[in-house]
Protein backbone atom coordinates (compact mmCIF):
# COMPACT_ATOMS: atom_id res chain seq x y z
CA UNK A 1 0.00 0.00 0.00
CA UNK A 2 1.37 3.25 -1.07
CA UNK A 3 1.86 6.20 1.82
CA UNK A 4 -0.26 9.66 1.59
CA UNK A 5 1.56 11.85 -1.05
CA UNK A 6 3.28 14.71 -0.12
CA UNK A 7 0.49 17.15 -1.52
CA UNK A 8 -2.66 15.37 -1.09
CA UNK A 9 -4.99 15.78 -3.77
CA UNK A 10 -8.53 15.41 -3.94
CA UNK A 11 -9.25 12.67 -6.10
CA UNK A 12 -9.56 14.17 -9.41
CA UNK A 13 -12.85 12.78 -10.22
CA UNK A 14 -14.14 13.80 -6.54
CA UNK A 15 -16.60 16.83 -6.09
CA UNK A 16 -16.58 17.78 -2.36
CA UNK A 17 -20.10 19.59 -1.74
CA UNK A 18 -22.63 19.82 1.17
CA UNK A 19 -25.78 18.34 0.56
CA UNK A 20 -28.48 20.49 2.14
CA UNK A 21 -31.07 17.59 1.72
CA UNK A 22 -28.95 15.65 4.50
CA UNK A 23 -26.94 18.73 6.15
CA UNK A 24 -24.31 16.77 5.78
CA UNK A 25 -21.20 17.30 3.52
CA UNK A 26 -20.34 14.74 0.80
CA UNK A 27 -17.73 13.48 -1.85
CA UNK A 28 -19.12 12.51 -5.20
CA UNK A 29 -17.81 10.11 -7.23
CA UNK A 30 -18.65 8.03 -10.26
CA UNK A 31 -21.17 6.05 -8.92
CA UNK A 32 -20.47 6.21 -5.55
CA UNK A 33 -21.45 9.21 -2.85
CA UNK A 34 -19.63 9.43 0.60
CA UNK A 35 -20.70 11.13 3.73
CA UNK A 36 -18.46 12.87 5.59
CA UNK A 37 -18.23 13.79 9.24
CA UNK A 38 -17.75 17.31 9.51
CA UNK A 39 -14.10 17.34 10.73
CA UNK A 40 -12.99 14.53 8.13
CA UNK A 41 -15.12 17.25 5.12
CA UNK A 42 -12.83 20.27 6.77
CA UNK A 43 -9.20 18.22 6.06
CA UNK A 44 -10.64 16.87 2.67
CA UNK A 45 -11.13 20.42 1.97
CA UNK A 46 -7.56 21.77 2.48
CA UNK A 47 -6.58 18.57 -0.19
CA UNK A 48 -5.68 21.16 -2.60
CA UNK A 49 -2.35 19.67 -4.05
CA UNK A 50 -0.48 22.87 -2.87
CA UNK A 51 -0.23 22.43 0.86
CA UNK A 52 1.66 19.52 2.44
CA UNK A 53 0.29 17.22 5.33
CA UNK A 54 2.14 19.52 8.20
CA UNK A 55 0.23 22.16 5.85
CA UNK A 56 -2.85 20.88 6.74
CA UNK A 57 -2.21 20.33 10.51
CA UNK A 58 -0.87 23.55 11.17
CA UNK A 59 -4.14 25.56 9.54
CA UNK A 60 -6.20 23.32 11.47
CA UNK A 61 -4.39 23.85 14.48
CA UNK A 62 -4.90 27.67 14.06
CA UNK A 63 -8.59 26.68 14.23
CA UNK A 64 -8.77 24.65 16.64
CA UNK A 65 -5.47 25.33 18.65
CA UNK A 66 -6.33 23.39 21.84
CA UNK A 67 -6.63 19.79 20.03
CA UNK A 68 -3.66 17.47 19.18
CA UNK A 69 -4.72 16.93 15.40
CA UNK A 70 -1.41 15.74 13.99
CA UNK A 71 -2.39 11.64 14.28
CA UNK A 72 -5.84 12.09 13.70
CA UNK A 73 -5.28 14.32 10.49
CA UNK A 74 -2.65 11.28 9.62
CA UNK A 75 -4.97 8.72 9.93
CA UNK A 76 -7.95 10.24 8.04
CA UNK A 77 -5.82 10.66 5.05
CA UNK A 78 -4.03 7.36 5.40
CA UNK A 79 -7.72 5.97 4.99
CA UNK A 80 -8.40 8.35 2.35
CA UNK A 81 -6.07 7.09 -0.10
CA UNK A 82 -6.84 3.54 0.54
CA UNK A 83 -10.48 4.00 -0.36
CA UNK A 84 -9.30 6.44 -3.64
CA UNK A 85 -11.22 9.81 -1.99
CA UNK A 86 -7.39 11.22 -2.70
CA UNK A 87 -5.29 11.19 -6.30
CA UNK A 88 -2.78 8.16 -5.42
CA UNK A 89 0.92 9.41 -5.51
CA UNK A 90 2.31 9.37 -9.43
CA UNK A 91 3.73 5.97 -9.77
CA UNK A 92 7.99 5.51 -9.67
CA UNK B 1 -27.57 -5.75 10.38
CA UNK B 2 -31.67 -6.91 10.76
CA UNK B 3 -33.45 -4.73 13.20
CA UNK B 4 -36.96 -3.28 12.94
CA UNK B 5 -37.06 -0.73 10.48
CA UNK B 6 -38.37 2.53 10.89
CA UNK B 7 -41.49 3.23 10.06
CA UNK B 8 -43.56 6.64 9.48
CA UNK B 9 -47.18 7.89 11.23
CA UNK B 10 -48.84 4.98 8.68
CA UNK B 11 -46.93 2.04 9.25
CA UNK B 12 -44.93 1.93 6.30
CA UNK B 13 -41.00 2.14 6.39
CA UNK B 14 -39.43 5.26 6.83
CA UNK B 15 -37.97 6.91 3.90
CA UNK B 16 -34.76 8.64 2.46
CA UNK B 17 -33.92 11.07 0.03
CA UNK B 18 -32.56 9.71 -2.90
CA UNK B 19 -29.45 9.31 -4.34
CA UNK B 20 -29.38 9.14 -7.75
CA UNK B 21 -31.83 9.38 -10.73
CA UNK B 22 -31.54 8.12 -14.27
CA UNK B 23 -33.33 9.61 -16.94
CA UNK B 24 -33.85 7.68 -20.01
CA UNK B 25 -34.28 11.01 -22.76
CA UNK B 26 -35.26 9.52 -25.53
CA UNK B 27 -35.69 5.58 -26.58
CA UNK B 28 -34.26 6.59 -29.93
CA UNK B 29 -31.14 4.91 -30.72
CA UNK B 30 -28.56 4.43 -33.16
CA UNK B 31 -27.84 0.83 -32.07
CA UNK B 32 -29.83 -2.20 -32.39
CA UNK B 33 -28.58 -4.52 -29.38
CA UNK B 34 -30.48 -7.55 -28.68
CA UNK B 35 -30.71 -7.28 -24.70
CA UNK B 36 -31.96 -3.58 -24.73
CA UNK B 37 -33.10 -2.44 -21.81
CA UNK B 38 -35.30 -0.23 -23.03
CA UNK B 39 -39.29 -2.09 -22.98
CA UNK B 40 -40.30 -3.73 -25.77
CA UNK B 41 -42.90 -1.10 -26.17
CA UNK B 42 -40.84 1.96 -26.26
CA UNK B 43 -41.97 5.53 -26.29
CA UNK B 44 -42.67 7.55 -29.64
CA UNK B 45 -40.62 10.32 -30.13
CA UNK B 46 -43.87 12.52 -30.15
CA UNK B 47 -44.82 11.31 -26.58
CA UNK B 48 -41.23 12.52 -25.42
CA UNK B 49 -41.20 15.31 -22.74
CA UNK B 50 -40.43 18.59 -23.27
CA UNK B 51 -37.61 20.47 -22.50
CA UNK B 52 -39.44 22.97 -20.01
CA UNK B 53 -40.68 19.30 -18.31
CA UNK B 54 -37.02 17.64 -17.80
CA UNK B 55 -35.72 21.46 -16.49
CA UNK B 56 -38.24 21.31 -13.90
CA UNK B 57 -37.36 17.45 -13.64
CA UNK B 58 -33.83 18.32 -12.76
CA UNK B 59 -34.81 21.49 -10.35
CA UNK B 60 -37.05 18.79 -8.37
CA UNK B 61 -34.48 16.32 -8.05
CA UNK B 62 -31.28 18.96 -7.11
CA UNK B 63 -34.02 20.27 -4.16
CA UNK B 64 -35.11 16.45 -2.79
CA UNK B 65 -31.70 15.68 -2.54
CA UNK B 66 -30.65 13.58 -5.57
CA UNK B 67 -26.60 13.74 -5.83
CA UNK B 68 -25.96 11.50 -9.06
CA UNK B 69 -28.00 12.65 -12.15
CA UNK B 70 -27.69 9.87 -15.10
CA UNK B 71 -28.82 10.73 -18.73
CA UNK B 72 -29.48 8.02 -20.26
CA UNK B 73 -31.57 6.39 -23.23
CA UNK B 74 -31.71 5.01 -25.98
CA UNK B 75 -29.39 7.39 -27.47
CA UNK B 76 -29.28 10.85 -24.99
CA UNK B 77 -27.26 13.00 -27.31
CA UNK B 78 -30.41 12.66 -29.81
CA UNK B 79 -32.42 15.01 -27.58
CA UNK B 80 -31.30 18.37 -28.93
CA UNK B 81 -32.22 20.06 -25.64
CA UNK B 82 -29.15 17.81 -24.32
CA UNK B 83 -26.52 20.20 -23.68
CA UNK B 84 -28.91 22.33 -22.32
CA UNK B 85 -30.49 19.83 -19.69
CA UNK B 86 -26.68 19.78 -18.60
CA UNK B 87 -26.08 23.04 -18.30
CA UNK B 88 -29.06 22.89 -15.87
CA UNK B 89 -27.85 19.87 -13.86
CA UNK B 90 -24.55 21.51 -13.41
CA UNK B 91 -26.22 25.31 -12.47
CA UNK B 92 -27.57 22.60 -9.49
CA UNK B 93 -24.45 21.32 -8.80
CA UNK B 94 -25.38 17.70 -9.62
CA UNK B 95 -22.61 14.93 -10.02
CA UNK B 96 -23.49 14.25 -14.21
CA UNK B 97 -23.26 10.87 -15.98
CA UNK B 98 -24.08 11.07 -19.49
CA UNK B 99 -24.27 7.25 -20.49
CA UNK B 100 -23.99 6.96 -24.53
CA UNK B 101 -23.28 5.08 -27.58
CA UNK B 102 -20.78 7.95 -28.37
CA UNK B 103 -22.64 7.93 -32.29
CA UNK B 104 -23.55 11.61 -33.32
CA UNK B 105 -20.80 13.08 -30.61
CA UNK B 106 -19.42 16.00 -31.92
CA UNK B 107 -15.90 17.66 -31.15
CA UNK B 108 -18.39 20.93 -29.99
CA UNK B 109 -20.19 18.94 -27.59
CA UNK B 110 -17.50 17.28 -26.25
CA UNK B 111 -15.92 20.53 -25.59
CA UNK B 112 -19.03 21.65 -24.18
CA UNK B 113 -19.23 18.16 -21.72
CA UNK B 114 -15.45 19.61 -20.42
CA UNK B 115 -17.13 22.95 -19.79
CA UNK B 116 -19.67 21.75 -17.98
CA UNK B 117 -17.64 19.88 -15.57
CA UNK B 118 -19.31 16.57 -16.86
CA UNK B 119 -18.80 13.98 -13.74
CA UNK B 120 -18.48 10.91 -15.63
CA UNK B 121 -18.89 9.44 -19.38
CA UNK B 122 -19.53 5.83 -19.53
CA UNK B 123 -18.90 4.53 -23.24
CA UNK B 124 -20.71 1.76 -24.26
CA UNK B 125 -18.72 -1.63 -26.15
CA UNK B 126 -20.67 -4.45 -27.30
CA UNK B 127 -17.70 -6.20 -28.16
CA UNK B 128 -13.74 -5.89 -28.44
CA UNK B 129 -13.51 -6.12 -32.07
CA UNK B 130 -15.30 -4.44 -34.98
CA UNK B 131 -17.08 -7.89 -36.19
CA UNK B 132 -18.68 -8.27 -32.37
CA UNK B 133 -19.93 -4.78 -32.24
CA UNK B 134 -21.55 -4.69 -35.65
CA UNK B 135 -22.81 -8.15 -34.58
CA UNK B 136 -23.82 -7.22 -31.63
CA UNK B 137 -25.37 -3.56 -31.73
CA UNK B 138 -26.34 -3.78 -35.87
CA UNK B 139 -24.47 -1.63 -37.55
CA UNK B 140 -20.83 -0.12 -38.29
CA UNK B 141 -20.06 1.45 -34.86
CA UNK B 142 -16.60 0.83 -33.83
CA UNK B 143 -14.22 3.41 -35.72
CA UNK B 144 -16.36 5.52 -34.04
CA UNK B 145 -16.46 5.07 -30.72
CA UNK B 146 -13.07 4.17 -30.80
CA UNK B 147 -12.70 7.72 -31.85
CA UNK B 148 -14.64 8.81 -29.34
CA UNK B 149 -13.02 7.24 -26.22
CA UNK B 150 -9.32 8.39 -26.87
CA UNK B 151 -11.20 11.75 -27.24
CA UNK B 152 -12.48 11.43 -24.09
CA UNK B 153 -9.18 10.41 -22.71
CA UNK B 154 -7.23 13.44 -24.46
CA UNK B 155 -10.11 15.79 -22.73
CA UNK B 156 -8.98 14.23 -19.54
CA UNK B 157 -12.48 13.88 -18.68
CA UNK B 158 -13.66 10.88 -16.39
CA UNK B 159 -14.71 7.14 -18.72
CA UNK B 160 -16.22 4.50 -18.02
CA UNK B 161 -16.43 1.76 -19.95
CA UNK B 162 -19.67 -0.62 -20.30
CA UNK B 163 -20.19 -4.01 -22.26
CA UNK B 164 -23.46 -6.31 -21.49
CA UNK B 165 -21.61 -9.86 -21.83
CA UNK B 166 -23.44 -12.65 -23.03
CA UNK B 167 -23.12 -16.20 -24.60
CA UNK B 168 -21.58 -13.81 -27.97
CA UNK B 169 -19.06 -11.93 -26.34
CA UNK B 170 -18.24 -13.54 -22.97
CA UNK B 171 -15.35 -15.08 -23.93
CA UNK B 172 -13.93 -11.57 -24.70
CA UNK B 173 -14.11 -10.03 -21.68
CA UNK B 174 -9.72 -10.13 -21.04
CA UNK B 175 -9.71 -7.78 -24.77
CA UNK B 176 -12.39 -6.16 -23.27
CA UNK B 177 -10.24 -5.45 -19.98
CA UNK B 178 -7.35 -4.41 -22.31
CA UNK B 179 -8.95 -2.32 -24.36
CA UNK B 180 -10.73 -0.58 -21.60
CA UNK B 181 -6.57 0.48 -20.04
CA UNK B 182 -5.91 1.40 -23.41
CA UNK B 183 -8.19 3.84 -23.07
CA UNK B 184 -7.35 4.85 -19.67
CA UNK B 185 -10.70 3.88 -18.82
CA UNK B 186 -10.96 4.56 -14.46
CA UNK B 187 -14.07 1.81 -14.52
CA UNK B 188 -15.03 -0.86 -16.25
CA UNK B 189 -18.62 -2.13 -15.76
CA UNK B 190 -18.60 -6.31 -17.69
CA UNK B 191 -22.81 -5.89 -16.90
CA UNK B 192 -23.71 -9.77 -17.39
CA UNK B 193 -27.34 -9.30 -19.11
CA UNK B 194 -30.47 -9.47 -17.06
CA UNK B 195 -32.66 -11.30 -18.91
CA UNK B 196 -36.21 -8.87 -19.17
CA UNK B 197 -38.04 -6.79 -21.90
CA UNK B 198 -35.68 -7.48 -24.48
CA UNK B 199 -33.09 -9.69 -23.35
CA UNK B 200 -35.57 -11.95 -22.06
CA UNK B 201 -37.03 -12.13 -25.64
CA UNK B 202 -33.65 -13.29 -27.36
CA UNK B 203 -32.99 -15.37 -23.99
CA UNK B 204 -31.59 -18.50 -25.90
CA UNK B 205 -29.14 -16.34 -28.12
CA UNK B 206 -27.76 -14.99 -25.23
CA UNK B 207 -27.85 -16.90 -22.38
CA UNK B 208 -23.54 -18.41 -21.83
CA UNK B 209 -22.97 -21.75 -20.64
CA UNK B 210 -21.64 -22.55 -16.93
CA UNK B 211 -18.13 -23.50 -18.58
CA UNK B 212 -18.31 -20.10 -20.65
CA UNK B 213 -18.99 -18.30 -17.28
CA UNK B 214 -16.45 -19.81 -15.29
CA UNK B 215 -13.68 -19.09 -17.89
CA UNK B 216 -14.75 -15.83 -18.01
CA UNK B 217 -14.90 -14.90 -14.15
CA UNK B 218 -11.32 -16.61 -14.17
CA UNK B 219 -9.93 -14.10 -16.55
CA UNK B 220 -11.17 -11.46 -14.66
CA UNK B 221 -10.23 -12.03 -11.40
CA UNK B 222 -6.48 -12.45 -13.20
CA UNK B 223 -6.37 -8.90 -14.69
CA UNK B 224 -7.97 -7.46 -11.72
CA UNK B 225 -4.69 -8.20 -9.94
CA UNK B 226 -3.02 -6.59 -13.30
CA UNK B 227 -4.92 -3.67 -13.55
CA UNK B 228 -7.02 -3.56 -10.49
CA UNK B 229 -5.16 -0.55 -9.03
CA UNK B 230 -5.69 1.37 -12.03
CA UNK B 231 -9.14 0.59 -13.11
CA UNK B 232 -12.17 -0.34 -11.05
CA UNK B 233 -13.52 -3.51 -12.57
CA UNK B 234 -17.30 -4.12 -12.08
CA UNK B 235 -17.88 -7.97 -12.38
CA UNK B 236 -21.25 -9.99 -10.60
CA UNK B 237 -21.96 -13.35 -11.16
CA UNK B 238 -24.96 -13.54 -12.71
CA UNK B 239 -28.07 -14.53 -10.60
CA UNK B 240 -29.06 -17.13 -13.18
CA UNK B 241 -25.81 -19.08 -12.39
CA UNK B 242 -25.95 -17.98 -8.33
CA UNK B 243 -28.17 -19.54 -5.63
CA UNK B 244 -29.52 -15.87 -4.67
CA UNK B 245 -30.86 -13.23 -6.70
CA UNK B 246 -29.08 -10.08 -6.12
CA UNK B 247 -30.61 -6.90 -4.20
CA UNK B 248 -31.96 -5.36 -7.08
CA UNK B 249 -31.93 -1.30 -7.11
CA UNK B 250 -30.21 -2.05 -3.73
CA UNK B 251 -33.87 -2.48 -3.06
CA UNK B 252 -37.66 -0.66 -4.20
CA UNK B 253 -37.47 3.12 -3.77
CA UNK B 254 -34.15 2.88 -1.49
CA UNK B 255 -31.65 4.80 -3.13
CA UNK B 256 -32.69 5.39 -7.01
CA UNK B 257 -35.22 5.49 -9.32
CA UNK B 258 -35.58 6.37 -12.97
CA UNK B 259 -37.91 8.24 -15.37
CA UNK B 260 -39.00 7.38 -18.86
CA UNK B 261 -38.70 9.48 -22.00
CA UNK B 262 -42.93 10.04 -21.58
CA UNK B 263 -42.19 11.08 -17.71
CA UNK B 264 -42.91 7.80 -15.99
CA UNK B 265 -41.66 7.63 -12.81
CA UNK B 266 -40.39 4.55 -11.77
CA UNK B 267 -38.73 2.26 -9.14
CA UNK B 268 -36.53 0.41 -11.55
CA UNK B 269 -36.29 0.69 -15.48
CA UNK B 270 -39.05 -1.62 -16.94
CA UNK B 271 -41.67 -1.26 -13.42
CA UNK B 272 -43.90 -0.81 -16.14
CA UNK B 273 -44.45 -4.28 -16.86
CA UNK B 274 -46.09 -4.93 -13.77
CA UNK B 275 -49.45 -4.72 -13.47
CA UNK B 276 -51.42 -2.15 -11.20
CA UNK B 277 -48.83 -0.06 -10.53
CA UNK B 278 -50.29 3.23 -11.56
CA UNK B 279 -46.87 4.87 -12.27
CA UNK B 280 -46.76 8.75 -11.17
CA UNK B 281 -45.87 11.07 -14.39
CA UNK B 282 -43.64 14.05 -14.26
CA UNK B 283 -46.22 15.95 -16.07
CA UNK B 284 -48.92 15.31 -13.50
CA UNK B 285 -46.68 14.57 -10.25
CA UNK B 286 -44.27 16.37 -8.18
CA UNK B 287 -40.77 13.80 -8.41
CA UNK B 288 -41.20 14.48 -4.40
CA UNK B 289 -44.14 12.84 -4.27
CA UNK B 290 -43.88 10.26 -6.17
CA UNK B 291 -40.53 9.28 -4.31
CA UNK B 292 -42.07 9.72 -0.94
CA UNK B 293 -45.78 9.50 -0.79
CA UNK B 294 -47.43 7.17 -4.22
CA UNK B 295 -48.37 4.08 -3.62
CA UNK B 296 -46.16 2.52 -6.44
CA UNK B 297 -43.49 3.39 -5.03
CA UNK B 298 -44.43 1.95 -1.56
CA UNK B 299 -45.86 -1.35 -3.32
CA UNK B 300 -42.62 -3.05 -2.54
CA UNK B 301 -40.90 -1.25 -0.48
CA UNK B 302 -39.68 -2.22 2.73
CA UNK B 303 -40.40 -6.04 4.18
CA UNK B 304 -43.88 -6.30 4.80
CA UNK B 305 -45.05 -7.17 1.00
CA UNK B 306 -43.16 -10.14 0.65
CA UNK B 307 -44.62 -13.74 1.03
CA UNK B 308 -42.78 -17.01 2.04
CA UNK B 309 -40.24 -18.11 1.65
CA UNK B 310 -39.18 -14.29 1.55
CA UNK B 311 -41.15 -13.21 4.54
CA UNK B 312 -38.94 -15.07 7.10
CA UNK B 313 -35.79 -15.88 5.19
CA UNK B 314 -32.90 -13.87 6.57
CA UNK B 315 -31.56 -13.33 2.94
CA UNK B 316 -34.20 -10.60 2.80
CA UNK B 317 -32.18 -7.78 4.20
CA UNK B 318 -29.87 -8.73 1.63
CA UNK B 319 -31.46 -9.51 -1.42
CA UNK B 320 -34.57 -7.85 -0.76
CA UNK B 321 -36.30 -10.44 -2.50
CA UNK B 322 -34.57 -9.98 -5.57
CA UNK B 323 -36.42 -8.33 -8.75
CA UNK B 324 -40.17 -7.68 -8.97
CA UNK B 325 -39.81 -7.89 -12.88
CA UNK B 326 -38.36 -11.26 -12.48
CA UNK B 327 -40.78 -12.15 -10.46
CA UNK B 328 -43.41 -11.47 -12.66
CA UNK B 329 -41.71 -12.37 -15.84
CA UNK B 330 -41.36 -15.96 -14.84
CA UNK B 331 -43.37 -16.44 -11.73
CA UNK B 332 -46.16 -14.43 -12.55
CA UNK B 333 -46.43 -13.01 -9.93
CA UNK B 334 -44.40 -9.75 -8.85
CA UNK B 335 -44.65 -10.76 -5.31
CA UNK B 336 -43.40 -13.53 -5.74
CA UNK B 337 -39.63 -15.05 -4.31
CA UNK B 338 -37.12 -14.12 -7.58
CA UNK B 339 -37.20 -16.98 -9.93
CA UNK B 340 -33.33 -17.22 -9.85
CA UNK B 341 -33.42 -17.84 -6.02
CA UNK B 342 -32.69 -21.75 -4.94
CA UNK B 343 -35.82 -21.34 -2.42
CA UNK B 344 -38.43 -20.23 -5.37
CA UNK B 345 -40.79 -23.00 -6.94
CA UNK B 346 -39.80 -21.35 -10.03
CA UNK B 347 -36.16 -22.31 -9.98
CA UNK B 348 -36.29 -25.45 -12.36
CA UNK B 349 -37.73 -22.72 -15.21
CA UNK B 350 -34.21 -21.32 -14.66
CA UNK B 351 -32.25 -23.99 -14.89
CA UNK B 352 -34.44 -25.33 -17.80
CA UNK B 353 -33.25 -22.34 -19.83
CA UNK B 354 -29.26 -22.77 -18.75
CA UNK B 355 -29.30 -26.46 -19.53
CA UNK B 356 -31.00 -25.33 -23.21
CA UNK B 357 -27.79 -23.51 -23.51
CA UNK B 358 -25.55 -26.19 -22.38
CA UNK B 359 -27.10 -28.51 -25.04
CA UNK B 360 -26.59 -26.93 -28.17
CA UNK B 361 -23.77 -24.85 -30.02
CA UNK B 362 -26.41 -22.51 -31.76
CA UNK B 363 -29.82 -21.10 -30.65
CA UNK B 364 -32.95 -22.26 -32.80
CA UNK B 365 -34.54 -19.24 -34.30
CA UNK B 366 -33.71 -15.45 -35.60
CA UNK B 367 -32.49 -13.10 -32.90
CA UNK B 368 -34.89 -10.45 -32.40
CA UNK B 369 -33.12 -6.53 -32.84
CA UNK B 370 -34.40 -4.02 -31.04
CA UNK B 371 -36.20 -1.42 -33.14
CA UNK B 372 -38.16 1.69 -32.11
CA UNK B 373 -41.27 0.03 -33.67
CA UNK B 374 -41.24 -3.26 -31.08
CA UNK B 375 -41.46 -6.26 -32.05
CA UNK B 376 -43.15 -7.97 -34.90
CA UNK B 377 -45.15 -10.32 -32.68
CA UNK B 378 -48.43 -12.32 -33.21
Amino acid sequence: MSSVPERPRIARRGRLRYDAARETHVLLLPERVVMLSDSAAEVLGLCDGERTEADLVQELQTRYPDADLADDVHELLKEALERQWLEPPPKT
Amino acid sequence: MAGTPAQDVNGRPEVAPPFSLMVELTHRCPLHCLYCSNPLEMDRVEDELSTEDWLRVIDQAADMGVLQFHFSGGEPLLRRDFLTLLERAHERDLFTNLITSGIGLTDAVLDRLVELDLGSFQLSFQGSDEAMVEQVAGGPFWKKKMEIGRKVRDLDLSLSINTVLHRQNLHQVGDLIDLAVSLGAERLELANTQYAGWALLNRDHLLPTRAQLEEASAVVAAKRAEHGDRMEIIWVVPDYFDDFPTPCMGGWGDSLFSISPDGTIMPCLSARILPDLDLPNVRRHDLSWAWYESPAFHAFRGFDWMQEPCSSCPMRFQDHGGCRCQAMLIAGDPKATDPSCIYSPHRPEIDAAIARAEARDAPEGEAEYRVLEGPTRG
